[in-house]
Protein backbone atom coordinates (compact mmCIF):
# COMPACT_ATOMS: atom_id res chain seq x y z
CA UNK A 1 0.00 0.00 0.00
CA UNK A 2 1.15 3.65 -0.81
CA UNK A 3 0.89 6.46 1.27
CA UNK A 4 -1.89 8.81 1.45
CA UNK A 5 0.60 11.32 3.42
CA UNK A 6 3.92 12.30 2.74
CA UNK A 7 5.48 15.17 5.38
CA UNK A 8 9.31 16.29 4.61
CA UNK A 9 10.78 18.79 6.87
CA UNK A 10 8.16 20.49 8.13
CA UNK A 11 8.67 23.79 9.61
CA UNK A 12 5.81 26.16 11.45
CA UNK A 13 7.02 29.45 13.00
CA UNK A 14 4.26 31.70 14.93
CA UNK A 15 6.42 35.22 15.54
CA UNK A 16 9.67 33.70 16.64
CA UNK A 17 8.28 30.35 18.54
CA UNK A 18 8.78 27.43 16.50
CA UNK A 19 5.74 25.31 16.93
CA UNK A 20 6.63 22.60 14.27
CA UNK A 21 10.50 22.38 13.62
CA UNK A 22 11.03 20.44 10.55
CA UNK A 23 8.96 17.24 10.72
CA UNK A 24 9.34 14.47 8.51
CA UNK A 25 6.83 11.16 8.79
CA UNK A 26 4.43 9.31 6.10
CA UNK A 27 0.75 7.41 6.72
CA UNK A 28 0.39 4.52 4.73
CA UNK A 29 -3.00 4.00 2.95
CA UNK A 30 -6.06 2.66 5.02
CA UNK A 31 -3.81 2.51 8.65
CA UNK A 32 -4.78 4.40 11.60
CA UNK A 33 -1.33 6.72 12.85
CA UNK A 34 -1.52 8.78 16.22
CA UNK A 35 0.21 11.93 16.75
CA UNK A 36 1.06 11.55 20.81
CA UNK A 37 2.55 14.51 22.63
CA UNK A 38 2.66 16.74 25.86
CA UNK A 39 0.31 20.06 25.07
CA UNK A 40 1.98 22.97 23.06
CA UNK A 41 3.93 19.95 21.49
CA UNK A 42 2.94 20.80 18.11
CA UNK A 43 0.30 17.80 17.36
CA UNK A 44 -2.80 20.59 16.35
CA UNK A 45 -0.49 23.12 14.44
CA UNK A 46 0.34 20.19 12.05
CA UNK A 47 -3.04 18.77 11.51
CA UNK A 48 -4.05 22.62 10.74
CA UNK A 49 -1.14 22.46 8.15
CA UNK A 50 -2.15 18.97 6.58
CA UNK A 51 -5.81 20.30 6.45
CA UNK A 52 -5.06 24.21 5.05
CA UNK A 53 -6.28 25.84 7.85
CA UNK A 54 -2.57 27.40 8.16
CA UNK A 55 0.14 28.00 5.48
CA UNK A 56 3.64 25.71 6.74
CA UNK A 57 7.11 28.11 7.07
CA UNK A 58 8.61 25.91 5.38
CA UNK A 59 8.67 22.15 3.97
CA UNK A 60 6.43 20.08 1.46
CA UNK A 61 3.54 17.88 2.38
CA UNK A 62 1.11 15.56 0.28
CA UNK A 63 -2.44 15.02 1.51
CA UNK A 64 -4.06 12.14 -1.04
CA UNK A 65 -1.54 13.00 -3.40
CA UNK A 66 -1.94 16.78 -3.43
CA UNK A 67 -0.37 19.69 -2.01
CA UNK A 68 -2.42 21.52 0.50
CA UNK A 69 -0.98 25.19 -0.28
CA UNK A 70 -1.39 24.88 -4.07
CA UNK A 71 -4.24 22.43 -4.45
CA UNK A 72 -6.03 23.31 -0.89
CA UNK A 73 -9.19 22.21 -3.06
CA UNK A 74 -8.52 18.70 -3.67
CA UNK A 75 -6.82 18.40 -0.28
CA UNK A 76 -9.84 19.78 0.98
CA UNK A 77 -12.32 16.97 -0.73
CA UNK A 78 -10.20 14.39 0.57
CA UNK A 79 -10.33 14.45 4.27
CA UNK A 80 -12.83 14.72 6.74
CA UNK A 81 -12.22 15.85 10.41
CA UNK A 82 -12.97 16.40 14.37
CA UNK A 83 -11.63 19.40 15.79
CA UNK A 84 -10.30 19.61 18.94
CA UNK A 85 -12.19 22.16 20.03
CA UNK A 86 -15.93 22.16 19.09
CA UNK A 87 -17.16 23.45 15.49
CA UNK A 88 -21.20 22.85 15.82
CA UNK A 89 -23.22 25.45 15.13
CA UNK A 90 -25.39 25.53 18.07
CA UNK A 91 -28.62 27.50 16.92
CA UNK A 92 -29.14 24.86 14.16
CA UNK A 93 -30.85 21.76 14.46
CA UNK A 94 -28.19 18.28 14.20
CA UNK A 95 -29.75 17.85 10.27
CA UNK A 96 -29.52 21.44 9.75
CA UNK A 97 -25.80 21.06 10.90
CA UNK A 98 -25.24 18.31 8.63
CA UNK A 99 -27.17 18.87 5.82
CA UNK A 100 -24.80 22.08 5.52
CA UNK A 101 -21.68 19.78 5.38
CA UNK A 102 -23.43 18.03 2.44
CA UNK A 103 -24.33 21.12 0.37
CA UNK A 104 -20.72 22.37 0.87
CA UNK A 105 -19.19 19.20 0.04
CA UNK A 106 -21.25 18.61 -2.87
CA UNK A 107 -23.07 15.62 -2.02
CA UNK A 108 -26.15 15.06 -5.11
CA UNK A 109 -29.34 16.13 -3.44
CA UNK A 110 -30.64 12.69 -4.46
CA UNK A 111 -28.21 11.49 -1.63
CA UNK A 112 -28.07 13.90 0.55
CA UNK A 113 -31.18 13.04 3.28
CA UNK A 114 -30.02 9.54 2.94
CA UNK A 115 -25.96 9.75 3.48
CA UNK A 116 -27.56 12.31 6.60
CA UNK A 117 -29.59 9.65 7.71
CA UNK A 118 -27.12 6.70 7.69
CA UNK A 119 -24.45 8.61 9.80
CA UNK A 120 -26.81 9.92 12.19
CA UNK A 121 -27.85 6.12 13.14
CA UNK A 122 -24.46 5.50 13.08
CA UNK A 123 -23.61 7.77 16.51
CA UNK A 124 -27.35 6.73 17.77
CA UNK A 125 -28.52 10.31 17.23
CA UNK A 126 -31.32 10.09 14.38
CA UNK A 127 -33.79 10.51 17.35
CA UNK A 128 -32.68 13.67 18.28
CA UNK A 129 -31.86 14.99 14.17
CA UNK A 130 -34.87 17.82 14.75
CA UNK A 131 -33.26 18.96 18.16
CA UNK A 132 -31.04 21.92 18.13
CA UNK A 133 -27.56 21.45 19.15
CA UNK A 134 -27.49 24.11 21.91
CA UNK A 135 -29.61 21.08 24.08
CA UNK A 136 -27.75 18.42 23.08
CA UNK A 137 -24.94 17.42 25.78
CA UNK A 138 -20.81 17.40 25.00
CA UNK A 139 -20.73 13.50 24.13
CA UNK A 140 -23.70 13.89 21.95
CA UNK A 141 -22.27 17.23 20.13
CA UNK A 142 -19.19 15.06 19.93
CA UNK A 143 -20.74 11.85 18.11
CA UNK A 144 -22.48 14.66 15.81
CA UNK A 145 -18.96 15.98 14.90
CA UNK A 146 -17.79 12.64 13.87
CA UNK A 147 -20.64 11.78 11.85
CA UNK A 148 -20.91 14.99 10.09
CA UNK A 149 -16.73 14.27 9.16
CA UNK A 150 -17.47 11.55 7.17
CA UNK A 151 -20.95 11.95 5.46
CA UNK A 152 -19.15 13.17 2.34
CA UNK A 153 -16.74 9.38 3.10
CA UNK A 154 -13.45 10.90 3.12
CA UNK A 155 -9.99 8.97 2.33
CA UNK A 156 -8.49 10.18 5.49
CA UNK A 157 -10.12 11.70 8.79
CA UNK A 158 -8.39 13.39 11.21
CA UNK A 159 -9.28 13.17 14.47
CA UNK A 160 -7.73 15.59 16.95
CA UNK A 161 -8.53 14.86 20.63
CA UNK A 162 -11.94 13.66 19.62
CA UNK A 163 -12.83 12.40 23.26
CA UNK A 164 -11.17 15.54 25.41
CA UNK A 165 -13.23 16.03 28.21
CA UNK A 166 -15.71 13.03 27.64
CA UNK A 167 -16.75 10.51 30.32
CA UNK A 168 -15.48 6.74 30.26
CA UNK A 169 -18.59 5.06 28.64
CA UNK A 170 -19.03 8.23 25.67
CA UNK A 171 -14.93 7.39 25.16
CA UNK A 172 -15.43 3.94 24.79
CA UNK A 173 -18.63 4.30 22.60
CA UNK A 174 -17.00 6.48 20.12
CA UNK A 175 -13.61 4.52 19.53
CA UNK A 176 -15.97 1.59 19.27
CA UNK A 177 -17.75 3.41 16.71
CA UNK A 178 -14.57 4.74 14.74
CA UNK A 179 -13.33 1.16 14.89
CA UNK A 180 -16.01 -0.50 12.46
CA UNK A 181 -15.63 2.16 10.27
CA UNK A 182 -12.46 2.30 9.54
CA UNK A 183 -12.63 -1.63 8.95
CA UNK A 184 -15.00 -1.51 7.14
CA UNK A 185 -14.51 1.58 4.81
CA UNK A 186 -10.94 1.34 5.06
CA UNK A 187 -11.03 4.82 5.89
CA UNK A 188 -6.87 6.24 6.73
CA UNK A 189 -7.21 7.88 10.46
CA UNK A 190 -5.12 10.30 11.60
CA UNK A 191 -5.53 10.96 15.45
CA UNK A 192 -4.08 13.03 18.49
CA UNK A 193 -5.13 12.13 21.84
CA UNK A 194 -3.50 12.60 25.57
CA UNK A 195 -5.09 9.07 26.97
CA UNK A 196 -2.50 6.30 25.87
CA UNK A 197 -5.00 3.46 26.44
CA UNK A 198 -6.61 4.93 23.45
CA UNK A 199 -3.90 5.06 21.18
CA UNK A 200 -2.59 1.87 22.37
CA UNK A 201 -6.17 0.43 20.89
CA UNK A 202 -6.66 1.97 18.09
CA UNK A 203 -3.21 3.03 16.42
CA UNK A 204 -1.24 0.41 14.03
CA UNK A 205 1.66 3.44 14.05
CA UNK A 206 2.68 6.10 16.45
CA UNK A 207 4.65 9.16 16.25
CA UNK A 208 5.84 10.95 19.52
CA UNK A 209 5.94 14.45 19.26
CA UNK A 210 7.40 16.77 21.52
CA UNK A 211 8.85 20.97 21.11
CA UNK A 212 7.62 20.44 17.70
CA UNK A 213 10.24 17.64 16.70
CA UNK A 214 9.20 13.95 16.43
CA UNK A 215 11.21 12.09 19.00
CA UNK A 216 10.36 8.22 18.20
CA UNK A 217 8.54 7.17 16.27
CA UNK A 218 7.24 3.15 14.97
CA UNK A 219 4.62 0.76 16.48
CA UNK A 220 3.75 0.70 20.24
CA UNK A 221 6.19 -2.59 20.49
CA UNK A 222 8.77 -0.86 18.71
CA UNK A 223 8.38 2.18 21.22
CA UNK A 224 7.92 -0.34 23.56
CA UNK A 225 11.43 -2.25 22.88
CA UNK A 226 13.06 1.09 22.04
CA UNK A 227 12.49 2.51 25.77
CA UNK A 228 12.43 -0.86 27.45
CA UNK A 229 9.09 -0.63 28.83
CA UNK A 230 6.31 -2.27 29.72
CA UNK A 231 3.46 0.37 28.58
CA UNK A 232 2.59 2.52 26.17
CA UNK A 233 2.53 5.57 28.35
CA UNK A 234 5.46 4.43 30.23
CA UNK A 235 7.27 4.48 26.71
CA UNK A 236 5.45 8.08 26.31
CA UNK A 237 6.87 9.57 29.95
CA UNK A 238 10.35 8.10 28.72
CA UNK A 239 10.64 9.88 25.78
CA UNK A 240 9.17 13.41 26.57
CA UNK A 241 10.32 13.64 30.42
CA UNK A 242 7.81 14.11 33.21
CA UNK A 243 8.32 18.58 33.15
CA UNK A 244 5.21 19.70 32.47
CA UNK A 245 4.00 22.14 30.02
CA UNK A 246 2.71 25.54 29.10
CA UNK A 247 0.87 25.83 26.01
CA UNK A 248 0.17 28.84 23.99
CA UNK A 249 -3.42 29.81 22.96
CA UNK A 250 -5.19 27.12 24.81
CA UNK A 251 -7.19 25.62 23.52
CA UNK A 252 -8.30 23.38 26.11
CA UNK A 253 -9.11 26.35 28.68
CA UNK A 254 -11.20 27.87 25.68
CA UNK A 255 -12.71 24.59 25.73
CA UNK A 256 -13.91 24.34 29.03
CA UNK A 257 -14.99 28.10 29.32
CA UNK A 258 -17.47 26.83 26.09
CA UNK A 259 -18.36 24.14 28.62
CA UNK A 260 -19.67 26.17 30.93
CA UNK A 261 -21.61 28.27 28.72
CA UNK A 262 -23.02 25.70 27.16
CA UNK A 263 -24.28 24.69 30.90
CA UNK A 264 -22.73 21.00 30.48
CA UNK B 1 -22.00 24.92 -7.81
CA UNK B 2 -23.93 27.71 -6.39
CA UNK B 3 -25.08 24.92 -3.45
CA UNK B 4 -22.20 26.56 -1.14
CA UNK B 5 -23.52 30.18 -1.58
CA UNK B 6 -26.89 29.00 -1.06
CA UNK B 7 -26.80 27.09 1.79
CA UNK B 8 -24.25 29.75 3.71
CA UNK B 9 -26.94 32.24 2.80
CA UNK B 10 -29.85 29.92 4.19
CA UNK B 11 -28.37 29.34 7.29
CA UNK B 12 -27.92 33.50 8.41
CA UNK B 13 -31.49 33.83 7.21
CA UNK B 14 -32.88 31.04 8.90
CA UNK B 15 -30.84 32.60 12.43
CA UNK B 16 -32.15 35.39 11.72
CA UNK B 17 -35.83 34.56 11.64
CA UNK B 18 -35.45 32.59 14.84
CA UNK B 19 -34.18 35.09 16.71
CA UNK B 20 -37.10 37.18 17.19
CA UNK B 21 -35.82 39.19 19.81
CA UNK B 22 -33.09 40.28 17.51
CA UNK B 23 -35.78 41.31 14.76
CA UNK B 24 -37.73 43.15 17.34
CA UNK B 25 -35.32 44.96 19.19
CA UNK B 26 -33.47 46.51 16.11
CA UNK B 27 -36.68 48.46 15.23
CA UNK B 28 -36.36 50.39 18.01
CA UNK B 29 -33.60 52.98 17.09
CA UNK B 30 -35.41 53.70 13.59
CA UNK B 31 -38.81 53.73 15.37
CA UNK B 32 -37.92 56.13 17.40
CA UNK B 33 -36.53 57.89 14.64
CA UNK B 34 -39.47 57.81 13.16
CA UNK B 35 -41.66 59.63 15.65
CA UNK B 36 -39.71 61.63 17.19
CA UNK B 37 -38.00 63.43 14.48
CA UNK B 38 -40.51 62.50 11.88
CA UNK B 39 -43.30 63.95 13.90
CA UNK B 40 -41.29 66.36 15.72
CA UNK B 41 -39.70 68.65 12.89
CA UNK B 42 -42.70 67.74 10.62
CA UNK B 43 -44.76 71.42 11.27
CA UNK B 44 -41.20 73.28 10.52
CA UNK B 45 -40.44 71.69 7.69
CA UNK B 46 -43.52 72.06 6.61
CA UNK B 47 -43.63 75.75 6.83
CA UNK B 48 -40.09 76.22 5.39
CA UNK B 49 -40.11 73.24 2.62
CA UNK B 50 -43.39 73.20 2.20
CA UNK B 51 -43.57 69.28 1.77
CA UNK B 52 -43.99 66.51 4.40
CA UNK B 53 -40.89 65.70 6.65
CA UNK B 54 -42.22 62.53 7.46
CA UNK B 55 -42.08 61.45 3.63
CA UNK B 56 -38.47 62.89 3.64
CA UNK B 57 -37.27 61.24 6.28
CA UNK B 58 -38.59 57.83 5.78
CA UNK B 59 -36.25 56.53 3.12
CA UNK B 60 -33.49 57.59 5.37
CA UNK B 61 -34.58 56.02 8.54
CA UNK B 62 -35.01 52.65 6.12
CA UNK B 63 -31.17 53.13 5.12
CA UNK B 64 -30.61 53.77 8.89
CA UNK B 65 -31.88 50.25 9.66
CA UNK B 66 -30.70 48.55 6.52
CA UNK B 67 -26.81 50.44 7.25
CA UNK B 68 -27.04 48.96 10.81
CA UNK B 69 -28.05 45.62 10.29
CA UNK B 70 -25.79 45.05 7.85
CA UNK B 71 -22.86 46.33 9.21
CA UNK B 72 -23.18 44.55 12.97
CA UNK B 73 -23.69 40.33 10.63
CA UNK B 74 -19.80 40.94 10.67
CA UNK B 75 -20.13 40.15 14.09
CA UNK B 76 -21.31 36.58 12.74
CA UNK B 77 -17.99 36.12 11.52
CA UNK B 78 -16.15 36.50 15.32
CA UNK B 79 -18.81 34.49 16.92
CA UNK B 80 -18.43 31.95 14.16
CA UNK B 81 -14.55 32.54 14.67
CA UNK B 82 -14.75 32.18 18.17
CA UNK B 83 -17.50 29.32 18.48
CA UNK B 84 -15.50 27.05 16.42
CA UNK B 85 -18.26 27.08 13.47
CA UNK B 86 -15.75 29.18 11.23
CA UNK B 87 -13.28 26.18 11.08
CA UNK B 88 -16.07 23.78 9.44
CA UNK B 89 -16.40 26.33 6.64
CA UNK B 90 -12.91 26.92 5.95
CA UNK B 91 -11.83 23.54 5.72
CA UNK B 92 -14.49 22.58 3.08
CA UNK B 93 -14.04 22.48 -0.54
CA UNK B 94 -15.30 25.85 -1.51
CA UNK B 95 -13.89 28.74 -2.51
CA UNK B 96 -13.36 31.48 0.19
CA UNK B 97 -15.10 33.80 -2.61
CA UNK B 98 -17.73 31.76 -2.43
CA UNK B 99 -18.16 32.02 1.56
CA UNK B 100 -17.57 35.71 1.72
CA UNK B 101 -20.17 36.11 -1.51
CA UNK B 102 -22.59 33.88 0.57
CA UNK B 103 -21.55 35.78 3.70
CA UNK B 104 -22.47 39.10 1.88
CA UNK B 105 -25.98 38.26 0.64
CA UNK B 106 -26.89 36.28 4.27
CA UNK B 107 -26.38 39.33 5.65
CA UNK B 108 -27.76 41.57 2.83
CA UNK B 109 -30.85 39.72 2.42
CA UNK B 110 -31.92 40.21 6.20
CA UNK B 111 -30.59 43.83 6.18
CA UNK B 112 -33.43 44.63 3.72
CA UNK B 113 -35.84 42.68 5.40
CA UNK B 114 -35.54 44.88 8.21
CA UNK B 115 -35.59 47.78 6.36
CA UNK B 116 -38.90 46.44 4.17
CA UNK B 117 -40.13 46.21 8.02
CA UNK B 118 -39.30 49.34 8.97
CA UNK B 119 -40.78 50.99 5.59
CA UNK B 120 -44.51 48.90 6.38
CA UNK B 121 -44.13 50.73 9.39
CA UNK B 122 -43.84 54.48 8.06
CA UNK B 123 -46.91 53.22 6.01
CA UNK B 124 -48.99 52.54 9.67
CA UNK B 125 -47.65 56.13 10.16
CA UNK B 126 -48.41 57.84 7.11
CA UNK B 127 -45.60 57.32 4.69
CA UNK B 128 -47.22 57.55 1.44
CA UNK B 129 -44.86 56.29 -1.50
CA UNK B 130 -44.78 55.79 -5.51
CA UNK B 131 -45.34 52.22 -5.60
CA UNK B 132 -43.88 52.50 -8.91
CA UNK B 133 -40.53 53.41 -7.66
CA UNK B 134 -40.31 49.99 -5.04
CA UNK B 135 -38.21 48.00 -7.54
CA UNK B 136 -35.86 50.68 -7.90
CA UNK B 137 -35.93 51.08 -4.46
CA UNK B 138 -35.32 47.17 -3.46
CA UNK B 139 -32.48 47.53 -6.09
CA UNK B 140 -30.98 50.38 -3.80
CA UNK B 141 -31.88 48.62 -0.69
CA UNK B 142 -29.90 45.26 -1.63
CA UNK B 143 -27.16 47.85 -2.74
CA UNK B 144 -26.83 49.34 0.20
CA UNK B 145 -27.00 46.14 2.38
CA UNK B 146 -23.81 44.18 -0.06
CA UNK B 147 -21.85 47.16 0.93
CA UNK B 148 -22.10 47.36 4.72
CA UNK B 149 -22.24 43.69 4.95
CA UNK B 150 -18.91 43.48 2.82
CA UNK B 151 -17.71 46.12 5.00
CA UNK B 152 -18.84 44.70 8.74
CA UNK B 153 -17.13 41.52 7.49
CA UNK B 154 -13.66 42.94 6.14
CA UNK B 155 -13.74 44.35 9.49
CA UNK B 156 -14.63 41.35 11.36
CA UNK B 157 -12.05 39.62 9.21
CA UNK B 158 -9.25 41.36 10.78
CA UNK B 159 -10.64 41.67 14.23
CA UNK B 160 -10.78 38.87 17.01
CA UNK B 161 -11.97 41.07 19.97
CA UNK B 162 -15.90 40.32 20.52
CA UNK B 163 -16.13 43.24 22.62
CA UNK B 164 -14.13 45.47 20.29
CA UNK B 165 -16.60 45.26 17.15
CA UNK B 166 -19.51 47.15 18.47
CA UNK B 167 -17.71 49.95 19.64
CA UNK B 168 -15.30 50.09 16.25
CA UNK B 169 -18.88 49.69 14.54
CA UNK B 170 -20.27 52.35 15.73
CA UNK B 171 -17.54 54.78 15.82
CA UNK B 172 -17.72 54.39 11.77
CA UNK B 173 -21.46 53.66 11.84
CA UNK B 174 -22.66 57.18 13.73
CA UNK B 175 -20.94 59.42 10.96
CA UNK B 176 -21.92 57.54 7.70
CA UNK B 177 -25.01 58.01 8.95
CA UNK B 178 -25.22 61.37 10.46
CA UNK B 179 -23.55 62.91 7.54
CA UNK B 180 -25.59 61.56 4.67
CA UNK B 181 -28.44 63.43 3.84
CA UNK B 182 -30.62 60.83 5.59
CA UNK B 183 -32.13 63.95 8.32
CA UNK B 184 -31.78 67.01 6.34
CA UNK B 185 -32.22 68.43 2.79
CA UNK B 186 -28.69 69.22 1.49
CA UNK B 187 -30.09 73.00 0.08
CA UNK B 188 -28.30 75.41 1.52
CA UNK B 189 -25.95 73.50 3.66
CA UNK B 190 -22.41 75.40 4.94
CA UNK B 191 -19.71 73.76 1.56
CA UNK B 192 -17.32 71.93 3.80
CA UNK B 193 -20.42 70.12 5.12
CA UNK B 194 -21.18 69.44 1.54
CA UNK B 195 -18.36 68.61 0.49
CA UNK B 196 -17.85 65.29 2.98
CA UNK B 197 -21.60 64.74 2.61
CA UNK B 198 -20.30 63.88 -0.92
CA UNK B 199 -17.57 61.72 -0.14
CA UNK B 200 -19.74 59.97 1.78
CA UNK B 201 -21.12 56.82 -0.18
CA UNK B 202 -24.50 56.19 1.73
CA UNK B 203 -25.75 59.41 0.40
CA UNK B 204 -25.85 57.88 -2.65
CA UNK B 205 -27.43 55.30 -1.12
CA UNK B 206 -30.16 57.64 0.78
CA UNK B 207 -30.70 59.65 -2.36
CA UNK B 208 -31.65 56.75 -4.40
CA UNK B 209 -34.21 54.99 -2.28
CA UNK B 210 -35.40 58.73 -1.75
CA UNK B 211 -35.82 59.08 -5.48
CA UNK B 212 -37.58 55.62 -5.69
CA UNK B 213 -39.87 56.41 -3.31
CA UNK B 214 -40.67 60.43 -3.90
CA UNK B 215 -39.60 61.32 -7.29
CA UNK B 216 -37.51 63.38 -6.55
CA UNK B 217 -33.05 63.13 -6.45
CA UNK B 218 -30.46 65.52 -4.91
CA UNK B 219 -28.57 64.52 -7.94
CA UNK B 220 -28.72 61.82 -10.52
CA UNK B 221 -30.67 58.67 -10.58
CA UNK B 222 -27.70 57.13 -12.23
CA UNK B 223 -24.58 58.70 -10.23
CA UNK B 224 -26.42 57.21 -7.31
CA UNK B 225 -26.80 53.67 -8.94
CA UNK B 226 -23.13 53.88 -10.74
CA UNK B 227 -21.64 55.31 -7.27
CA UNK B 228 -23.12 52.93 -4.76
CA UNK B 229 -23.20 49.48 -6.95
CA UNK B 230 -19.32 50.80 -7.90
CA UNK B 231 -18.54 51.19 -4.42
CA UNK B 232 -20.56 48.22 -2.85
CA UNK B 233 -18.52 45.71 -5.46
CA UNK B 234 -14.81 47.26 -4.47
CA UNK B 235 -15.75 46.64 -0.84
CA UNK B 236 -16.99 43.14 -1.25
CA UNK B 237 -13.56 42.33 -3.44
CA UNK B 238 -11.73 43.76 -0.62
CA UNK B 239 -13.32 42.13 2.11
CA UNK B 240 -13.17 38.70 -0.05
CA UNK B 241 -9.62 39.55 0.06
CA UNK B 242 -9.00 39.80 3.81
CA UNK B 243 -11.55 36.67 3.77
CA UNK B 244 -8.98 34.50 2.16
CA UNK B 245 -6.32 35.51 4.19
CA UNK B 246 -7.78 34.67 7.41
CA UNK B 247 -5.73 31.58 9.22
CA UNK B 248 -7.00 29.66 12.71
Amino acid sequence: MGNIIEVKDLVKNFKGLTAVDNISFTVKEGETFAFLGPNGAGKTTTIKMLTTLLHPTNGSMLVAGFDPVKESDKVRHSFGIVFQDPSLDTDLTAYENLLFHAVMYNIPKKERDKRIKEVLKLVELLDRKDSFVKTFSGGMQRRLEIARSIIHIPKILFLDEPTIGLDPQTRIHIWQHMKKLTIESKMTVFLTTHYMEEAEKMADRIAIIDHGKIVAQGTVKELKSKTKTKSLEQAFLALTGHSLREEAGNAKNEFRQHSKLWGR
Amino acid sequence: MMGAIYIMWLRQVKKYWRSKARLIGSLGQPILFLVALGFGFNHIFENAMGTSYVEFLVPGVIVMSILFTSMFTGIELIWDRQFGFLKETLVAPVSRTKLMLGRTLGGATVAVAQGIIVMLIALLVGFRPSLTGLPIALLFMFLIGILFTAFGTAIASRLEDMQAFPIIINFIIMPLFFLSGALFPLQGIPEILDTIIRFNPLTYGVDGVRYAFGGVAHFSIFLDLGIIAGIALFILALGTYLFHKIEI
